[in-house]
């Protein structure tokens, strides 16, 4: 019985990790790692202020509100109206874009998706290659590509702060689609690895590679932030939760030997 | 004086006595509750059908907040769920008990089942409590099936539009059906209506029923235990017996750490990995439901994974094979079976029958009938099962490979109904599924042959 009680135990996790790695994985695409920490609020309210700098001009936060942002990341309210909402007066408001979307879907073809809960919906990992990968492109309708996502319909919006890359190859990845982590995360020489391709860049930015990469960490944490704003008190109130509980459990276990004292 | 009092028990003061002359509290208390025998031995096991009722009280507490703030629309249900999980103070915390709850419940049903069999729960005289926990599984699979649908991401729609559209493959009627039950063409705001109306109200009211008949029905004939013995042959003078304990406080104090444990594994997964890596939440489900959209991969939620598998191997290679099987069983009744000539005959023309519907039925058609079959095979368990022991304890080999490979099966089956299919999963899958229905159909066999150790008097107990 101790023996299937375990086999059962191990299937479990086997089943588990397997479809949870798998689920983690996506499909398959080679994508950067991205380390972001929650409770650094320099790094996410850089993210914030990139977010409606670049982003909240074309794509919508629409379930996120300014005065949350605010609230959550320690900004006062007074930058958060002098630097933060151009959309609205009101704090209390969604972060809305003003682009109407038949707009966007004429001048994009696709209205720009709300980003909300990209972070969910893809991987920070996903989001933080995505928002390096993209490539001048002459044959696109935009100028742009991105080797994450080809074909996107969504032009380069920082590349004033990136620069202009161009493609010069892709990494060769091993025969299960991995690729070797060190050579993804440094550029080499004047080339730069992204996911699996490597670029050039031809045109620098306002910021240096290494200082683009770090704010692209940061705006990736405040999408991750932003996807899920509970994260940042669910944990804290999960540790109190279960230490309570693992006492409780101490508890009715000297309850229950209490009670079953005389029971033979 | 009209009123008679049925119980033999002093009521406890003044109050009680007022109450138990119009209603049997006392009565019940002592029955049900302060005098209910169980085995003193009960183990780990044990505990699932206490959890099993806690997840359901908790899933009907947090089900009533949500509903509070829920939108029933198309529109809004999707913009509603993340409403909770925003702006309304600690929407976040019901909405992940209810949705990590979903699968908990699972989890402690597919172990309290597990218990069942491991111990012969199923057994005489306990088949209708078997068979009416049986019901309770289907019930609790339609419940978390339509609830699936209610935040309305894409994962939500498309999974919905793939089982509902199962029910096109059933004959003449299909497709009328598949369009009665969505009350549209497509999956739509009315079937999103008509889902939140049965996951909100039908289906709990079936569900406390059922479970109310389920205990009605334990009670009746006692417990099981760990020995798969039974504890009333052996009884003290009051007609007690030996070795059983009294519910409450016994059991009722033991259950507490089955539920201090389970919650902490429960709020640990709440608190700090609610999505599950993908499995308890899904990924695509956190983008609204587009119809114009479908994810890459459609999966149903892991407690489903192991049938929609089932579903999914039944292609053309593998009702082949299953011809073949029925034909090889044919051919082994004929030479080898000891049965009379009219059980050979009508056999044989029910294997005609079933291989003419292999040849002509299509893959789909057949994995939809396999997967309800996979369903109904644990209703027979309580007459497939022939070993003269109950528990795992004594029983013999034979049955524990078997019940090593089905576990094996089914975990297989389900982590494959996760996964895209590939040539080589769907293999994998398919034998899967034979394994799986070879458990149930060989049963009679593997359950009689062997030697099995002989069964105590009385229960294993050592009071520590």
């Amino acid at each position: 019985m101790k023996k299937l009680s375990l086999l059962l135990v191990a299937l479990f996790f086997t089943a588990v990790m397997g479809s949870s790695a798998f689920a983690a994985g996506g499909h398959g695409a080679a994508v950067d790692e991205v380390h972001i920490n929650m409770s650094d609020k320099a790094s996410l309210q850089s993210g914030a202020k990139i977010f409606v700098n670049y982003c909240l001009s074309c794509h919508s936060a629409q379930y996120s509100r300014y005065n949350r942002v605010a609230k959550d990341l320690d900004i006062p309210l007074w930058q958060l109206k002098e630097n933060l909402m151009f959309t609205t007066e009101k704090e209390g408001d969604l972060m809305t874009t003003t682009m109407p979307e038949e707009d966007a879907k004429a001048w994009f073809g696709v209205a720009p998706p709300d980003l909300s809960l990209v972070a969910r919906v893809r991987s920070p990992d996903w989001i933080y290659t995505y928002l390096r990968a993209f490539y001048i492109d002459e044959s696109s309708p935009s100028g742009w590509n991105n080797s994450l996502f080809e074909n996107v319909a969504m032009p380069h919006a920082m590349y004033e702060l990136q620069g202009v890359q161009k493609v010069v190859g892709k990494v060769e990845a091993d025969s299960h689609g991995a690729i070797d982590a060190h050579a993804s995360s440094d550029a080499v020489g004047d080339h730069k690895v992204v996911g699996d391709t490597i670029f050039e860049l031809s045109h620098p930015g306002k910021l240096s590679p290494a200082e683009f990469d770090k704010s692209m960490a940061d705006l990736t944490a405040f999408l991750s932030y932003m996807a899920e704003p509970a994260q940042l008190q669910r944990k804290t109130i999960g540790v109190y939760t279960l230490a309570f509980l693992i006492i409780l459990l101490l508890l009715c276990i000297l309850l229950k030997k209490e009670y079953w004292r005389d029971v033979h | 004086m009209a009123i008679h009092r049925h119980d033999n028990h002093k009521s406890a003061n003044a109050v009680m006595e007022w109450v138990d002359k119009r209603f049997p509290a006392t009565k019940v208390w002592n029955e049900h509750i302060a005098e209910y025998m169980a085995a003193k031995n009960f183990n780990f096991w044990y505990f699932f059908g206490s959890l099993a009722i806690l997840m359901l009280v908790l899933q009907l507490a947090t089900g009533i907040f949500l509903t509070m703030h829920y939108k029933p629309d198309a529109q809004l249900a999707f913009a509603s769920v993340e409403y909770i999980m925003r702006d309304v103070p600690f929407g976040w915390l019901v909405r992940y008990l209810h949705s990590t709850g979903a699968s908990m419940f699972f989890v402690i049903i597919y172990l309290h089942m597990f218990r069942g069999v491991i111990y012969g729960s199923h057994r005489e005289p306990r088949e209708l409590v078997w068979l009416i926990g049986c019901v309770i599984f289907v019930a609790l699979m339609a419940e978390a099936f339509m609830g699936y649908l209610l935040p309305w991401g894409n994962m939500s729609y498309w999974g919905a539009q793939v089982i509902l559209s199962l029910f096109d493959v059933i004959p003449y009627v299909g497709p009328a059906l598949t369009e009665w039950i969505r009350g549209d063409f497509v999956i739509s705001d009315a079937t999103l209506n008509r889902f939140f109306a049965f996951h909100v109200i039908l289906l709990p009211l079936i569900l406390v029923a059922l479970v109310f008949l389920h205990l009605v029905a334990l009670h009746q004939v006692g417990s099981n235990n760990p020995d798969g013995i039974d504890i009333y042959d052996h009884v003290d003078e009051d007609g007690k017996p030996l070795d059983g304990i009294a519910f409450f406080p016994y059991i009722v104090i033991k259950d507490l750490i089955g539920v201090a444990g389970f919650l902490i594994i429960y709020l640990g997964i709440v608190f700090f990995w609610p999505d599950g890596g993908g499995v308890l939440l899904e990924k695509d489900n956190f983008a609204p439901a587009n119809s114009l959209q479908t994810p890459p991969d459609i999966v149903p939620l892991w407690y489903f994974t192991p049938f929609y598998s089932i579903l999914r191997a039944s292609t053309t290679s593998l009702l082949f094979a299953l011809e073949i099987i029925t034909g090889l069983i044919v051919i082994w009744l004929w030479i080898r079976a000891k049965v009379s000539i009219k059980a050979k005959i009508g056999f044989t023309l029910l294997a005609i029958g079933v291989f003419v519907g292999l040849q002509f039925g299509s893959g789909k058609a057949w994995g939809v009938i396999l997967m309800a079959a996979a369903i109904v095979c644990f209703f027979l368990l309580p007459w497939l099962d022939r070993s003269p022991v109950y528990s795992i304890r004594y029983r013999s080999l034979p049955f524990k490979i078997a019940l090593v490979l089905f576990l094996v099966a089914f975990v297989t089956l389900g982590y494959l109904g996760m996964n895209a299919p590939t040539p080589g999963k769907t293999l994998l899958a398919q034998i899967c599924t034979v394994a799986y229905f070879a458990f149930f159909a060989l049963m009679p066999w593997f359950t009689s042959i062997g030697k099995t150790k002989p069964e105590p008097s009385r229960v294993v107990y050592e009071a520590h």
